[in-house]
């Protein structure tokens, strides 16, 4: 299959990008000031980052949806107010993770942000779940970019006013340049920012003029170290059909008034976790010192035996130390537990600690 | 002191009388981006020619560090383990990794001039 390439290409090209095959698409993993600039650029200043490769779904129905849609998503859909947005997950009847998502409710039905490499997958599940009812439209004329980080908001206002009165987790039908753009204030950075879909002709000139604005394109390899300190879980690595949402720590995203009914697609494994506890639970790792503990990496308790693994981890350039988080086993998930990370054969102290690495800075409002 | 020689690894190394000092290119800084962590041999331990003789890990990666020559390790550097940043700024200086006591100066014929190296280091990164 012939690699893709997002409407931002040129404007990547032209900020000396570079670049990596990523889910089909050829995407920036950094620009000329590389990971760890970026980085701290994004929490000090504002960042965009293209995130067009994603899929964004819309799906057009009215009660019905809601109602097909509660059988596949641990949601309160029918109580989400218009252009309210829920993080969730695709599950299997086993509870295992298809794909992690945010759904936002619009005035024509849901819009569902999808994970790039399942996407196609997604598509295809929902489909036949939904059994051709709803008119679903996995759009390919819409680029998706975020900006992300504390002068964002002033940034994006300054070009589309009204963005700044957003509250975390809603958005809103804007316009520029006479095109209909959906804008939520949301993100993957544990910072305050938004994400705007916008039609794939007109991208790169609301880009580049937010880049006049002060804000600067951010690669793929700084949206990994700003989301590992923020304690937010990258598909394929910290979730996948192995894991459920209680194993992954994430309890707290399925609706507790839908678990009292259970009636959704993995429900009864999700009930029996919830009741009898996990196994393996996703925890916070700290190395002391400098040591990187990278995926794939085992965990050991003190008494040397093999209790988990890391599933993300790298160098925080905020937290200026070594960042990670894994699966152990649920007696050794208690914060502060000492435990061993073998790295090139040697093991190095590690504790377990709480997540975000980074303190998160989320724009809550009043109204 | 001698002139400056390269290996494929992209290491350097200069010789002083009988001590060899290495790091790593600046080519290898910027392939492998911002430096976030570097091990070094232990003093006194013996290294092998092209064996590995240290870790250099990016926000990206772990790369291991090989020594272009034999010998026994007389010096690291430990600013660069302190401030791992330090070898992107720089590398082929101050930033140095570690200093070896070689066994077999014959070893140095082996290894690449600048010239040779850039010429290999652009071909190969093409």
């Amino acid at each position: 299959m012939e690699t893709k390439k997002t409407s931002l290409y040129q404007l990547h090209q032209d900020c000396n990008a570079k670049f990596v095959e990523f889910a089909g698409y050829r995407m920036p993993i950094q620009y000329s000031e590389g990971i760890v600039e970026e980085h701290k650029f994004t929490r000090n200043h504002s960042g965009i980052f293209d995130v067009s490769h994603m899929g964004q779904l819309f799906i057009y129905g009215g009660e019905d949806l809601i109602k097909d849609l509660e059988k596949i998503f641990p949601l309160d859909l029918k109580n989400l107010k218009l252009n309210h947005s829920k993080y969730s997950f695709l599950m299997d009847k086993d509870a295992g993770i298809h794909d992690d998502l945010i759904i936002t409710k619009t005035n024509e039905g849901f819009l569902i942000i999808l994970n790039a490499a399942c996407k196609n997958n997604d598509f295809k599940i929902l489909k036949e779940f939904l059994e051709d009812k709803y008119k679903m439209v996995l759009d390919e004329n819409r680029s998706l970019i975020a900006i992300q980080g504390p002068k964002s908001s002033e940034i994006l206002n300054d070009v589309i006013n009204g963005v700044k009165d957003l509250n975390f987790m809603s958005g809103n039908w804007f316009t520029f340049e006479n095109q209909k753009i959906y804008i939520t204030r949301s993100g993957y950075t544990g910072e305050d920012g938004f994400e705007i879909s916008i039609v794939n002709n007109f991208v790169d000139k609301l880009t580049r003029e937010l880049i006049n604005k002060g804000s600067k394109l951010i690669g793929l390899g700084a949206r990994d170290t700003l989301r590992l300190e923020a304690g937010l879980c990258l598909y394929g690595h910290d979730l996948d059909k192995d894991k459920t949402p209680v194993e992954a720590n994430l309890k707290w995203a399925i609706s507790k008034e839908r678990i009292s009914k259970g009636d959704f697609i993995g429900s009864d494994i999700i009930i029996k976790q919830l009741n009898d506890g996990v196994s393996k639970i996703r925890v916070g790792i700290k190395p002391e010192g400098r040591i990187i503990a990278r995926e794939k990496t085992k965990i050991f308790n003190q008494s040397d035996v093999h209790i988990g693994e890391i599933t993300s981890g790298t160098f925080g350039p905020s937290v200026n130390g070594p960042v990670a988080m894994g699966y152990v086993e649920n007696e050794f998930s208690k914060k502060n537990t000492k435990v061993f990370l073998e790295v090139r054969g040697k093991k190095h102290p590690a504790s377990i600690c709480s997540l975000p690495f980074y303190k998160k800075s989320y724009v809550k409002g009043v109204n | 002191m001698s002139e400056v020689k390269y290996s494929k690894e992209h290491e350097w190394i200069k010789l002083d009388g009988d001590v060899a000092i290495i790091g790593i290119t600046k080519h290898a800084t910027e392939m492998l981006g911002d430096i976030v962590f570097a091990e070094l041999p232990e003093k006194g331990s013996s290294v092998e020619k092209d064996g590995t003789a240290g870790v250099v890990e990016s926000t990206k990666a772990a790369s291991d560090v090989y020594t272009p020559v034999s010998g026994e390790v007389v010096d690291t550097n430990q600013a660069i383990v302190d401030d791992p940043s330090k070898i992107n700024q720089d590398p082929e200086d101050s930033a140095w990794f570690f200093k070896l006591k070689i066994k077999d100066p014959s070893e140095m014929d082996t290894l690449m001039n600048k010239e040779d190296y850039d010429k290999f280091a652009k071909e190969t990164s093409a």
